[in-house]
């Protein structure tokens, strides 16, 4: 129902391009507010927006697809490696580097889209699992590419389009991830709404109805999952550039896990859920882990625990529900 | 030789101590359809018990073990009853995956709160530390002691399930739950009972695993991963398939680990690959 009545609110739209200028406007805005709220912690920022385009990336397979994967990671680490590695190579321009992250994170992206997706249920848990620590295995081993446990370091991009340094206090770093950011997102809006997004969610909702309409699932499910890895892929090459340095951590089952929450927490099939979700969470581990980080874990199970009795779909749908509420209530006064 | 021999040994006791963990979370996924991530971390409270059993109560080996299952039971029944209920058979896959990870960080970080960040010790019993001689060569006792701790368990396994009235009550209940309940089988029951004898067995393979698992915060996501992995390769609710699977994986990984450590995990992993694509629905799995 809630996708009938999405739908019917895009095709009656005011203007043109309403649901596009929000993303930007809202993107706009939260940047604004997190320079205002942590002006000293620019580098804290520019790293949420780098997991944040993960959140996303997972929203597209997890949210409009149904494939729950615990092995997300592994997407933005290979972005991330290979635009290290890239740049260490003498590719310093950044936005080719960005492209770097893209393509390879598409590669891995339709690797693990072909192998995840051909199962359902359990064994595909379990299988993005694997593919998730087979990465974090290889990237462990592998510590000429990778530098193992101690990171790959000396990744030094040149200035944005020859003009704006990477400065110490990562404003040119944050600007620029949100720029990026905000033109991902408004692609993904457009994207999700395309014929071919309206097909995924409709597998999603149910892959034998799609296959009696006609749909060839396996390869849409790996082309969304390709995307997914693109997407993934810029979330990997910003952390990289911002950064200058990738750890074991970008590729860790903690990190797979960790998007998965924040997704969910925001509220999967959504990308408002995602954004919401993944800029709340993070903040409030900021703040919290700051103090003391096994609290931390009980009060995030804690909030999880709560989410799934009370919110199951999510705070952004919860919080919608609320507002529809507030404005009949108002409306009827 | 000396070598295929230790790796056959550490092998064999590795794949006993996983399946005498997952045994459990695999009949409560073939039964209550509950992906529970959270597994591990009630094996972590029984380590846990356990310590602090015989270390500050000063209590026998035999006795902790006992206090470790009991103990870790009884502090699951309120999960059951206020959180588990919720999410058998019904729901769907995302719900169980963050309810119950929810569940482990909450346990992890408790744990962590009342017994410290340190690992903890479950000293054995001196029957048990020693080598033991089986003639041409020394083992250590406890590995023995280990397998036939596995070998047990399936065999009292087997016997509950397949010859007891409870049994045949439980194997009702998977095949069709709301059949079952309309011949008037309890199954809610039935399905606190299951929880409790996974939990129990999770518990208890905790207490006889920490040689080779050590007790400490991060137990319950440490090898949260690993109990999953040997259900969805054995296949949910089997019990030749979780054995099957336990020793396979339990092998790769030894095998692995000794012959190119620095891979860590790479070999189980991409076992679990190999055998995802072979049996699609597990070793001994079947299709519901």
């Amino acid at each position: 129902m809630s996708s009938l009545s999405t739908l019917a609110k895009t095709s009656d739209r005011a203007f043109p391009f309403a649901a596009e200028l929000m993303g930007v406007l809202s993107i706009a805005a939260l940047g604004v507010l997190g320079f205002l709220l942590f002006p000293d912690d620019l580098a804290f920022l520019t790293r949420l927006i780098g997991i944040t385009l993960l959140v996303l990336s997972l929203d597209l397979v997890t949210g409009y697809c149904g494939i729950a994967t615990l092995g997300h990671a592994a997407l933005f680490g290979v972005g991330a490696y290979a635009v290290g590695n890239a740049c260490i190579g003498g590719v310093r321009e950044p936005i080719l580097l960005l492209g770097v992250g893209i393509v390879a994170g598409t590669i891995m992206g339709a690797i693990s889209g072909a192998l995840i997706t051909r199962f359902r249920g359990l064994p595909q848990l379990v299988l993005s699992i694997a593919i998730g620590q087979l990465v974090a295995a290889l990237a462990n081993k592998l510590s000429s590419v990778t530098g193992g446990s101690d990171g790959l370091s000396g990744i030094t991009p040149d200035p944005v389009l020859g003009l704006f340094r990477f400065d110490m206090y990562s404003r040119t770093a944050f600007t620029f991830s949100l720029i990026v950011l905000a033109v991902v997102f408004v692609l993904l809006l457009r994207f999700v709404r395309s014929p071919f997004g309206l097909l995924c969610r409709g597998i999603r909702d149910d892959d034998l109805r799609a296959q009696m309409i006609g749909a060839v699932v396996y390869p849409r499910l790996v082309i969304m999952y390709a995307v997914s890895g693109a997407v993934a892929g810029v979330g990997g090459a910003l952390n990289a550039m911002t950064a200058g340095v990738v750890g074991l951590d970008s590729v860790s089952f903690e990190r797979s896990a960790e998007v998965l929450v924040m997704l969910v927490l925001g509220g999967a099939g959504n990308l408002w859920g995602a954004l919401f979700g993944s800029v709340v969470f993070q903040i409030f581990e900021h703040i919290v882990s700051a103090t003391n980080p096994f609290h931390w874990m009980t009060l995030v199970g804690l909030l999880l625990i709560a989410i799934v009795l009370f919110a199951p779909r999510g705070l952004s749908h919860g919080v919608a529900v609320l507002w529809s509420k507030v404005v009949r209530r108002g409306a009827r006064a | 030789m000396q070598t295929i021999l230790s790796i056959g040994l550490d092998g064999i006791s590795y794949g006993m101590v996983l399946f005498i963990i997952s045994i459990g979370l695999s009949i409560m996924m073939g039964l209550m359809r509950v992906v529970n991530l959270a597994h591990g971390a009630f094996a972590m409270i029984g380590g846990y018990l356990a310590s602090y059993a015989m270390r500050d109560l000063g209590a026998g080996y035999a006795l902790a073990i006992v206090v470790a299952v009991i103990g870790t039971i009884v502090i699951s029944i309120p999960l059951e009853i206020l959180l588990y209920r919720r999410i058998y058979r019904k729901s769907d896959a995302l719900t169980q995956l963050l309810l119950t990870i929810g569940i482990t960080f909450v346990i992890i970080g408790l744990a962590n709160f009342i017994f410290g960040p340190t690992l903890k010790a479950i000293p054995l019993p001196n029957a048990l530390s020693g080598p033991l001689d089986i003639g041409f060569r020394m083992i250590p006792t406890h590995r023995v002691f280990v397998i036939a701790c596995g070998v047990v368990t399936a065999l009292a396994l087997w016997l509950l399930i397949d010859k007891t009235e409870f049994g045949i009550r439980l194997r009702a209940s998977v095949d069709n739950s709301d059949m079952a309940d309309s011949l008037g089988i309890r199954t809610e029951w039935i399905y606190a009972a299951t929880f409790a004898l996974a939990v129990g067995l999770g518990a208890f393979g905790g207490v006889v695993g920490a040689e080779l698992l050590p007790i400490e915060p991060f137990y319950a996501l440490r090898y949260m991963v690993t109990f999953l992995v040997v259900v969805s390769v054995g296949g949910a609710g089997s019990i030749a398939g979780a054995l099957a699977a336990s020793l396979l994986l339990g092998l790769a990984d030894t095998t692995g680990k000794y012959l190119a450590p620095e891979y860590g995990e790479f070999f189980f992993y991409l076992a679990v690959i190999v055998i995802a694509f072979l049996f699609p629905r597990g070793l001994f799995g079947r299709a519901h």
